[in-house]
């Protein structure tokens, strides 16, 4: 077993899937020339060549319709966003355009294809550069959201991205690429779309989370451990289908639930998963379902200020033990 | 009842190839006259003009187009068809005469007045008419309404319904037709208030860095909704765009449709031989409203400027011209003319027939349930 970094898992994965079907390409801005703005894309201009690996200009809006565009007649493209921030301008694409045309053309043209890049808060990058947008793609139909919390699922999940026919979202994070984690070597990696993973097991309180969250997720847990309270870790893996059979599997084990984003609270996907828990697991519920999540501000730039902003381990304690009534 | 769109798309004679050993290339970037201007070399003119079958073709089609959006007025009117519904009349020489140059295995990409765009394709006047209808028979199974048309079997792209939103669209299948070596050519329509988008820019740019075969061809009908031209664009002469790509550009004449048709051909020609794209400011003028809801004249433009344009009648223009050519007769205009409308009637009590989609339909489609 091999432990690498998930830039390195990522890089894998599309390597192999643009190995295996000449109809899969990379585009989106320094992906090539550049070896990728987070290097995520390292030696793949020089393995599959510039048709292949296709630098752009600065047009978000431009490439992912481009995108769209060679999907509709049967390439399988895969454009990277630097950052999920840049990618608000090419969201008419994405929700318009890849998402809407397989339904509003009765069927006849599906839209295999990736968008990805890293997405939510890294460290001082301030109000722009710091959001995390899942709860915008998850409300569309017609898309699969993907947030891998580790290398393997990275790997696992975009593989799966790729081979799936429909448009899917892969939210990645800047401060996951150098994370490291076991992925095996000599043995095809692949995560189904829609299944999430107990990543850590527990009785005592389950927290709900997926992408960049579940390592605070684990943090919380071993500070919990030390008090003797068992949490569990359900890492969505996927948010669009999201597995629902797994969050009612673990909240009727524990009885509490907390749920775990990165982003704002205001019609955040975590009030998804809530509202299905109250609805489905209502009679296993031994408290309100509480959600920890970044503070509805603009991300500040000041260090103190942004650490305050952000959701974290402290925090996810804090709602394990209101959920437990011990506080 | 045969369906004159499909046959007409189908007979010899009429693909862009027709053009043979033409090495036309004088396309101006700076021209701004009409097309008779143009100066292209004979053969792809001849080929354009074609011989009095085509000429029949073409106006057969164009009427087809006139009838069938007259009916669906009427039919917006009494409740049948809902929605945005944006009428083709007044334009159809610029969609007839592009798509008349096209081989089958080239693609077509329009905005949401596409009705006229869909029918000289080759989807049936009763698959559009199903479709507007809102019925299963639709060519878009009654999902996509008016502003959604689409039909993979002649591969007709769709109606799209944002404004430049398209346009992006059309450089992405320019560069899978390059991706995969063949040598087909994709042809975008759109209206001119599209290039005051920021999509026009970015999509025209990458066509022409990347060397892409698509034909940009904006339908300047002189009015964004109700915004005219000179009140929208800092350059009135839009096909000078074109200089910012360093992109061939022509402006033409859209009530010519011989003229649109052979202006596409040497687009056509550039495209598919060197990869060049190019842009076509095809002038034009709508004779309805911008939608349904929009009354002819009134607000935005005057009832002389309206009457001024309607003599320039697609229709009127080229069964003129065959009046002197061809020893074309009222009664030949006449006999096509029942034919047509025949055929619109057929489509009309297809569309009425046709079941509304199940219920079942609204789940369906939303994501395909396969992996590859």
């Amino acid at each position: 077993m091999a432990i690498i970094t998930y830039r390195d898992a990522l890089n894998q994965a599309l390597r192999e899937e643009m190995q295996r079907d000449d109809r899969v390409f990379l585009m989106g801005e320094e992906v090539g020339v550049y070896q990728g703005a987070y290097k995520v894309s390292k030696g793949m201009l020089q393995e599959f060549g510039e048709m292949r690996v296709v630098d752009t200009p600065i047009t978000e809006l431009g490439f992912a319709g481009v995108g769209v565009g060679a999907a509709m007649v049967g390439l399988r493209p895969i454009i990277e966003f630097m950052t999920w921030n840049f990618a608000l301008l090419a969201l008419d694409q994405v929700v318009n355009s890849a998402a809407k045309t397989l339904y509003m053309s009765g069927g006849q043209y599906p839209m295999a294809m990736v968008f990805r890049g890293p997405n939510g808060a890294a460290l001082q990058l301030s109000a722009q550069h710091s959001q995390a947008w899942e709860s915008w793609l998850a409300h569309i139909p017609g898309l699969k959201v993907v947030a891998p919390g580790t290398p393997y699922d990275a790997k696992g999940l975009l593989k799966s991205a790729i081979r799936d026919d429909n448009p899917v979202i892969v939210l990645e994070g800047e401060m996951l690429y150098n994370t490291k984690g076991e992925v095996p070597e000599n043995e095809e990696v692949v995560v189904p779309l829609g299944q999430a993973e107990v990543k850590r097991e527990g009785t005592d309180v389950s927290f709900i989370t997926w992408g960049k969250m579940v390592l605070v997720a684990n943090q919380a847990a071993e500070q919990l451990a030390k008090e003797n309270i068992a949490a569990e870790i359900v890492d969505l893996r996927t948010l669009s289908p999201m597995d629902v059979d797994a969050i009612a599997t673990s909240v009727s084990k524990t009885n509490r639930a907390v749920v775990l984003e990165e982003g704002w609270s205001v019609a955040g996907f975590g009030a998804h998963v809530a509202d299905f828990i109250q609805r489905e697991c209502f009679d296993d519920l031994d408290a309100p379902v509480v959600r920890v999540h970044q503070e509805d501000v603009p991300m500040p730039y000041a260090k103190n200020l942004e650490r305050a902003a952000k959701p974290d381990a402290k925090k996810a304690v804090a709602a394990a033990k209101k959920v437990l009534y011990l506080e | 009842m045969r369906d004159v769109s499909r046959s007409r798309r189908r007979s010899p004679a009429r693909a862009a190839g027709d053009a043979g050993g033409s090495n036309s290339t004088t396309t101006d970037m700076a021209q701004q006259q009409g097309s008779e201007h143009n100066g292209a070399s004979g053969s792809i003119e001849a080929a354009a003009k074609g011989d009095a079958a085509l000429r029949r073709d073409l106006l057969r089609e164009m009427l087809l187009i006139r009838r069938f959006e007259e009916r669906c007025a009427e039919a917006y009117a009494i409740g049948k068809i809902g929605g945005f519904c944006h009428l083709y009349i007044g334009q159809e020489g610029v969609g007839v005469g592009a798509i008349s140059a096209l081989r089958e295995d080239d693609y077509v990409i329009a905005s949401y007045r596409e009705h006229g765009q869909a029918l000289a394709r080759g989807i049936s006047a009763r698959a559009v008419m199903a479709e507007l209808f809102g019925r299963v028979d639709g060519c878009s199974k009654g999902k996509g309404g008016s502003m959604h048309l689409f039909d993979r079997n002649v591969n007709f792209l769709g109606g799209h319904g944002i404004v430049g939103g398209h346009l992006p669209i059309a450089t992405g299948v320019g560069f899978a037709i390059k991706y995969r070596g063949g040598d087909q050519v994709c042809v975008c329509f759109f209206g001119e208030a599209a290039v005051n988008n920021g999509a026009f820019h970015e999509a025209l740019n990458m066509a022409a860095l990347w060397k892409l075969p698509v034909i940009y061809l904006i339908e300047n009908n002189r009015y964004g909704m109700g915004t005219a031209l000179e009140r929208a664009s800092a350059i009135n002469d839009i096909a000078e765009r074109a200089c910012s790509y360093d992109m061939p550009s022509e402006v033409v004449d859209g009530q010519d449709v011989l003229a649109v048709r052979a202006a596409t051909m040497r687009a056509l020609q550039r495209a598919r031989g060197e990869s060049i794209p190019t842009l076509l400011e095809v002038r034009t003028y709508r004779f309805m409203g911008h939608s349904m809801s929009d009354a002819v004249s009134g607000t935005y433009r005057t009832k002389e400027e309206l009457e001024e344009h309607m003599k320039r009648d697609p229709i009127v223009v080229l069964r003129m011209m065959m009046e002197q050519e061809d020893g074309w007769t009222d009664a030949d205009m006449s006999k096509l003319d029942e034919e047509i409308k025949a055929l619109v009637q057929d489509a009309w009590d297809f569309a009425d027939a046709s079941p509304e989609p199940p219920l079942e339909a609204l789940y369906e489609d939303v994501l395909v349930d396969t992996t590859s």
